[in-house]
């Protein structure tokens, strides 16, 4: 056994954050009373982290005997849930205290929950990735459930834990028949010996049970029942944090798994994942305008943008990995920021969720209905904003694996999604209504708001830099 | 390769004769005082028939909970203690690391409380 010195400092990303959980942990057990220096010890951390990844964006290599792939890839994706984390921090503060649960073992499950998905991004073995992603899902089981008092925050929680569950049954069952048909849990290995066994029905089965499992993760449909009930009873930022950055770990180990690993040239595979894209969008989109509650239509607009991801993963080219590493930052700002609103709207009690709430906020609040408008917009994929690139590269990338039809799929459909994401925008400045902001939005709250709609115009202004970064990752 | 089974078999065997014989010695030579509490079912100390709607306390998930985490800190302690001269520098650096973790964290579990019963 030897200990590679080099291993350790191109995966310094990763050892930064877990460290500064535990030191998080630590502070937390010596200081319980007070959630200001877990915070700030936590925002520091977060964001040293995402400066070496920064520093790693270079070519990926193998570490730790071939279990992680270190840099590159997995160092952009830490990037992206980085972000997830620090503006889930700083949305979480002023909510936490007017919700009169700001505990620091709050921050410290959003860290490991970070680290977790870190796991995921930079696995080259199943076993990695199963680690990451039991490691994010028992932090987000807890975190959903935050609120131990609230019937809805507990109801969530278990319903998500036992959904979960399964989905990690179907996880390790699909793991154990790859590994028994390839002979290795690593994506490398398997990888190689993927021409002679991918005609076994065993591995085939293996395959799909993972396709299930991670389907369940990014909240895909058929396996995507958990996800309106869940996004509503957790705590807002929590389910902002859970629908990008979770979502963001899985669609990283879904690329990895089966555009780097298995690329499914001419499989039959990767028109599963087609047609589950396309009833994701019909289903998420359709079922959205139907929602009164704004936390349900994202949830439910949440599945649909799983679906356009999904169709750049189905196409199974460079064109749709590239286009759904780019949609998922974009994602991550719009749909961040929009939760963040949520959040600063939501009064005690569940107040201020109802989309009716929202009329007339314009005259009451003119910044946060503009930013809210900005999120809006890029949601449903209008062109200065960053959510169109998104989507036009997923698109194009369907359209050149020869799925044309999933591509007209998805622009009807956000034809239809566009419809509830302007719904809102149509009542907060054409309709009257006593738009009550419970309180001034905190400092921090509106830094991340405000940081959010900025670089979606960013991405949707110059969109070259990110996806030459993102094209570089092959 | 059957055969090599054959001293598990005998093992078994033994146990098995053990156990048979030492509860008919203590059948046969015994005392016997009998009373009514004796002659009840054992049930952990509780009351054996009552109610099974009945909430349980969570300190007792608590004391499970972090039962299994050290019980399994202690499962990989073996292996690594065994092969500790194989393993060399590399071995006891990770070792460390590993309970290094698990100590913050029985620090954290002490100093919220969660070993005090009461």
């Amino acid at each position: 056994m030897n200990l590679y010195y080099t291993d350790l400092i191109t995966n310094s990303p990763l050892l930064t954050l877990t460290a500064t959980g535990l030191l998080l942990i630590l502070i937390e057990s010596t200081k319980s009373t007070r959630t200001r220096l877990t915070f700030g010890v936590g925002i520091v951390g977060l964001a040293v982290t995402g400066v070496l990844a920064c520093f790693h964006l270079t070519p990926e290599q193998s570490t730790f005997n071939g279990m992680m792939n270190a840099g590159g890839y997995g160092s952009y994706f830490t990037i992206i849930f980085v972000l997830a984390a620090i503006l889930t921090f700083l949305l979480s503060r002023s909510y936490l205290e007017r919700m009169g649960n700001n505990k620091g073992e709050y921050y410290i499950l959003i860290v490991f929950a970070t680290v977790g998905m870190m796991l995921m991004a930079s696995a080259n073995d199943l076993i990695i990735v199963f680690l990451g992603i039991e490691l994010m899902s028992i932090c987000l089981y807890i975190l959903v459930g935050f609120f131990r008092v609230k019937d809805r925050s507990n109801e969530s929680s278990i319903k998500y834990f036992l959904l979960g569950a399964f989905a990690t049954g179907f996880l390790l069952y699909g793991i154990a028949l790859v590994y028994g048909t390839s002979g290795s849990t690593n994506l490398t290995v398997i990888a190689r010996s993927f021409p002679t066994v991918s005609s076994n029905t065993m591995f085939i089965i293996g395959v799909a049970l993972m396709v299930v499992a991670f389907s369940f993760k990014v909240a895909a449909v058929p396996f995507h029942m958990w996800a309106p009930d869940v996004y509503e009873g957790a705590p807002t930022p929590v389910t902002g944090f859970m629908a990008t950055g979770a979502k963001a770990a899985a669609f990283a180990v879904f690329v990895v798994v089966f555009d780097r690993t298995l690329g499914f040239s001419g499989g039959k595979l990767n028109l599963v994942i087609a047609m589950i894209a396309a009833a994701s969008m019909i289903l998420g989109n359709v079922l959205a305008i139907a929602q009164t509650n704004v936390k349900r239509m994202l949830a439910y607009s949440s599945i649909a943008h799983a679906g356009y991801m999904l169709s750049g993963v189905a196409a199974a080219n460079t064109e749709g990995q590239s286009g759904v590493l780019f949609y998922l930052i974009a994602y991550l700002f719009m749909n961040l920021g929009a939760f963040g609103i949520v959040g600063i709207m939501e009064g005690e009690d569940e107040k201020n969720l109802s989309i009716d709430d929202y009329a007339g906020l314009s005259t009451q609040r003119p910044v946060l209905a503009m930013l809210m408008a900005v999120f809006m917009f890029s949601l449903a994929g209008v062109p200065p904003f960053g959510g169109f690139f998104g989507k036009y590269y997923v698109f194009l990338a369907a359209v050149k694996a020869n799925m044309t039809w999933l591509a007209v799929v998805g622009v009807l459909t956000s034809l239809v999604s566009a419809y509830y994401y302007l719904r809102l925008v149509v009542l907060m400045y054409f309709r009257d209504g006593k738009a009550d902001v419970p309180m001034k939005p905190s400092f921090a709250a509106m830094v991340a708001v405000c940081v959010s709609a900025l670089l979606i115009l960013q991405l949707g202004l110059y969109p070259s830099a990110v996806v030459q970064l993102v094209q570089s990752f092959h | 390769m059957l055969r090599n089974y054959l001293p598990i078999i005998m093992m078994m065997a033994v146990a098995a004769l053990f156990g048979v014989v030492m509860g008919k010695i203590n059948e046969f030579i015994g005392p016997k005082r009998p009373s009514e509490e004796k002659q009840s079912t054992y049930e952990s100390g509780m009351e054996p028939i009552r109610t099974a709607r009945e909430r349980f306390s969570v300190k007792f998930y608590m004391v499970a909970m972090l039962f299994i985490v050290f019980d399994i800190e202690v499962v990989f302690l073996y292996p690594w203690a065994v092969s500790y001269k194989h393993l060399g520098v590399a071995g006891f650096a990770t070792m460390f690391v590993f309970i290094a973790i698990l100590l913050i964290g029985y620090f954290y579990v002490w100093k919220k409380g969660a070993l005090e019963w009461d």
